[in-house]
């Protein structure tokens, strides 16, 4: 199985190659002499080709094959770049295009390229007729008894990393009970001539009938031209006079036609690789199911459990491990690498760059962060808005950089990292910074907030996400297209995300959207509360503890504890949520991570780690924000799945932390 | 013990492909974009397994083949050649320069596990 990333990865890869591909060849238009673009070409189509038919593209590398000789014609100073030349290379250009998009032109117009191709380069004959003639396997007839195989490996056999025992291992796998194995001592030197790591020694191997030929053959795979190899079927009567002494095809051309095999691919079931693309629906819908079947197989393991039937229990576990399997297939699924959206984010850049006249450096990091697919197709617009603003509020021209004393090119990152069970995303840009004072006045201006409201730094920031507020002094082309930033705020909330906003006057500002890992299903830590469970993302916790005999006695909601010599703030859950029910003689303490900021929560027990399929509270229970959702337990209850990032903020935690840093 | 291979190849996404394969099956994977990144890191720790991808910038496969040979550091380590040319020559040349063995592109991953456990199983 070739997974999504992978497919996602050619899919770029492939993309960038025929971006090449066609400035070579459009360059080569203007400079036919330059042999360093024809190079360029045939080094182009030669990946193409390669790669291409690793990903089951085989009708797209056949064709590269002969399209690739004209080139080869190029090189070697056979033929010369004609306008011809060109304009036939572009149709067969757009035929590779259409090919790799997965469309399906008409056959023959591989063919005609083919022969155009050939006759502007002189009718040089494509290559490629050589190596398609298919060998012929010569079939064993008449009743075979037994096989004889005699074999001395090469000389350098071991110095080059070969194991002659794993071969003999291999030999008697193959033949089984019936094998034997005798060494053939006649090639060994005297004693004070051995060289150790050579090859001395050959092997006579009798196999009985039931080994298979290509099986023994294979043991052999790569070496057969270097050594000496004898492999003679013993047959019973002579009853098939044409008994054919080399029975079997040598290794490079059994590849050859392996690899014509594979050129025909599409039609051959099993040697190519088929991709298919599924409706964004369809995979939603499968992980519902999926969700469904792992909140099932909770109640089954629940009611297994209690049963204490072995034999249930048995069946029970295969389907644990069915359904896990089966969810994390469908998880990977969906999970798409930054990179599949970062290519137009390039071109963005390159043309803001051009529009504002501001020349700066974007740089792109952790493109290999994978986030659920949903979440990645809503984040690019965000995204594209922050960094135009990025770019045209954010950056200063040359000259105020200049003045600043700043580099003169200015540089804006796109950065993507996984922090916990979440993913943060942060557009970063060296400019001018955001003036706090100033976004100050004009949300009074604006009504927004009172005059003499105290706001810290992050909240003032976060005014600038407020519907309708806009601190761009004039409108521009580019950002002032409607999308505020309040747009990124409610996208990125729906996404059960958050942004934060951090600049530094004169300095720069970072946009950061925190968003989860996958909507749908956490591994998660279940614990109790009173008579209540509740569950986080166990990917957020850092650790358990007992929970210190002086913390069992205060009542307050939060408070701070010395714990393993730091200095933590403590979440009484039992307290926070108004619990009720019996206390726990042995209450621990569950340490999470959120953002910078480790607290702990405090609980009565811990149940275990838990496959929690995450169900959105109703509307009405939406404004709760410090629970993320909730979800069906084994038994039918429902635990609500706490939101530790919001749990923090509402009790004002968050902000304790930063000014006790500060 | 996991096994440590090496990949060599300047396409991303055949050497993710390769490196997934293997890695699913449990081996240690390293992974370089060309002959002289390869060169470095296969002469600083000594690898299971070598594979390398013959077309590649700055160092060919084959010339890595020949420059790791010439390091007595290789002495038994396998190397392993992937090439699309279906001319055989290249295939001797790699032999000759010292590969164990060789895969021809395009390849299924049931043959690259094959090929591999073959050698370092």
């Amino acid at each position: 199985m070739i997974d999504a990333e992978t497919q996602e990865i050619f899919r770029q890869e492939t993309e960038a190659l025929i971006e090449s591909l066609q400035d070579a060849l459009l360059e080569l238009n203007k400079t036919p002499d330059n042999a360093e673009l024809v190079t360029q070409v045939f080094r182009d189509l030669h990946t193409l080709k390669g790669t291409g038919a690793m990903f089951g593209y085989a009708r797209l590398a056949a064709f590269i094959h002969d399209f690739e000789a004209a080139f080869e014609a190029v090189r070697s100073g056979k033929s010369t770049v004609t306008p011809e030349l060109i304009a036939v290379s572009l149709k067969a250009y757009d035929l590779i295009v259409e090919l790799l998009e997965g469309e399906d032109p008409p056959e023959d117009r591989d063919a005609e390229l083919k022969a155009a191709l050939s006759a502007v380069t002189k009718g040089e004959a494509p290559a490629a007729a050589q190596a398609d003639a298919p060998d012929e396997v010569a079939s064993s007839e008449g009743e075979v008894e037994g096989w004889t195989l005699v074999f001395k490996l090469p000389p350098d056999f071991m110095e080059i990393g070969g194991n002659p025992i794993a071969m003999l291992d291999e030999l008697i796998e193959i033949g089984g009970e019936g094998t034997k194995v005798e060494a053939l001592t006649d090639g060994l030197p005297a004693l004070a001539d051995l060289k150790p790591s050579e090859m001395h020694t050959a092997w006579r191997v009798t196999l009985p009938a039931d080994a298979s030929e290509a099986d023994i053959r294979d043991v052999f795979m790569f070496h057969e031209d270097q050594m000496e190899l004898s492999l003679e079927p013993i047959r019973a009567a002579p009853s098939s006079a044409v008994a054919a002494p080399e029975v079997a095809v040598k290794a490079e051309d059994k590849a050859a036609s392996d690899q014509k095999q594979a050129a025909q691919g599409a039609k051959k079931p099993g040697t190519a690789k088929v991709q298919m693309r599924v409706s964004a629906e369809r995979l939603d819908d499968i992980m519902d199911r999926v969700g469904e079947l792992v909140i099932a197989e909770a109640r089954l393991s629940d009611l297994a459990a209690k049963l204490e039937n072995p034999d249930l229990m048995e069946v029970v576990e295969n389907i644990q491990r069915l359904a896990l399997g089966l969810r994390d297939t469908t998880m990977a699924i969906r999970m798409t690498p930054m990179s599949s959206i970062t290519g137009r984010f390039q071109r963005l850049a390159h043309d803001l760059a051009g529009k504002t006249g501001k020349d700066f450096d974007f740089v792109i990091e952790g493109e290999t962060t994978e986030l659920d697919k949903t979440v990645i197709e809503k984040l690019s617009d965000p995204l594209v808005h922050i960094l135009r603003n990025a770019v045209d509020h954010g950056l200063e021209d040359r000259e105020t950089r200049i003045g600043a004393g700043k580099a003169e090119r200015g540089t804006v990152t796109l950065s993507a990292r996984y922090s916990g069970a979440d993913v943060l995303i942060s557009v970063k840009d060296d400019g001018k910074g955001l003036d706090p004072d100033f976004i100050h006045q004009r949300a009074v201006a604006r009504g927004l907030i009172e005059e003499n409201a105290i706001l810290t730094r992050s909240e003032t920031f976060a005014l600038l996400m407020e519907p309708g507020f806009s601190t761009a002094e004039k409108i521009t082309d580019l950002s002032g297209r409607g999308v505020g930033t309040d747009v990124v705020k409610s996208t990125v909330e729906a996404l059960r995300g958050s942004v934060e906003i951090e600049s530094e006057l004169g300095a720069g500002s970072t946009f950061t959207l925190r968003l989860p890992l996958t909507l749908a299903i956490i591994e998660g830590l279940l614990m109790q509360v009173g008579d209540e469970r509740f569950t986080i993302p166990l990917a957020a916790v850092g650790g358990i503890v007992e929970q210190p005999e002086d913390l069992r006695k205060g009542s307050e909601p939060t408070t701070v504890i010395e714990l393993r010599e730091k200095l933590v703030s403590i979440m009484r859950l039992r307290e926070v949520f108004g619990c009720s029910g019996p206390v726990n003689e042995h209450p621990k303490v569950v340490l999470v991570e959120t953002g910078d900021t480790q607290i702990g929560l405090a609980v009565d027990r811990i149940i275990g780690s838990y496959q929690t399929v995450i169900k959105q509270l109703s509307p009405m229970h939406s404004r709760l924000n410090v629970f993320s959702g909730a979800t069906i337990l084994g038994d039918g209850d429902v635990a609500l799945i706490i939101d530790v990032a919001q749990l923090v903020k509402s009790q004002g935690l968050d902000n304790l932390d930063k000014e006790q840093a500060a | 013990m996991s096994k440590d291979i090496l990949i060599i190849d300047d396409s991303p996404s055949v050497r993710r492909m390769v490196a997934m394969t293997l890695q699913q099956e449990g081996f240690e994977v390293t992974q370089c974009e060309d002959g002289a990144q390869g060169l470095e890191t296969a002469k600083a720790k000594r690898f299971d397994m070598v594979i390398t991808d013959q077309n590649m910038p700055n160092m060919t496969g084959i010339e890595f083949i020949q420059a790791y040979r010439s390091d007595p550091s290789s002495n038994g380590v396998p190397i392993i050649f992937l090439s699309t040319e279906s001319e055989g020559n290249l295939k001797d040349q790699a032999r000759s320069a010292g590969a164990l063995g060789w895969i021809m592109k395009p390849f299924e991953q049931a043959k690259l596990l094959a090929v591999v456990n073959k050698v370092v199983g």
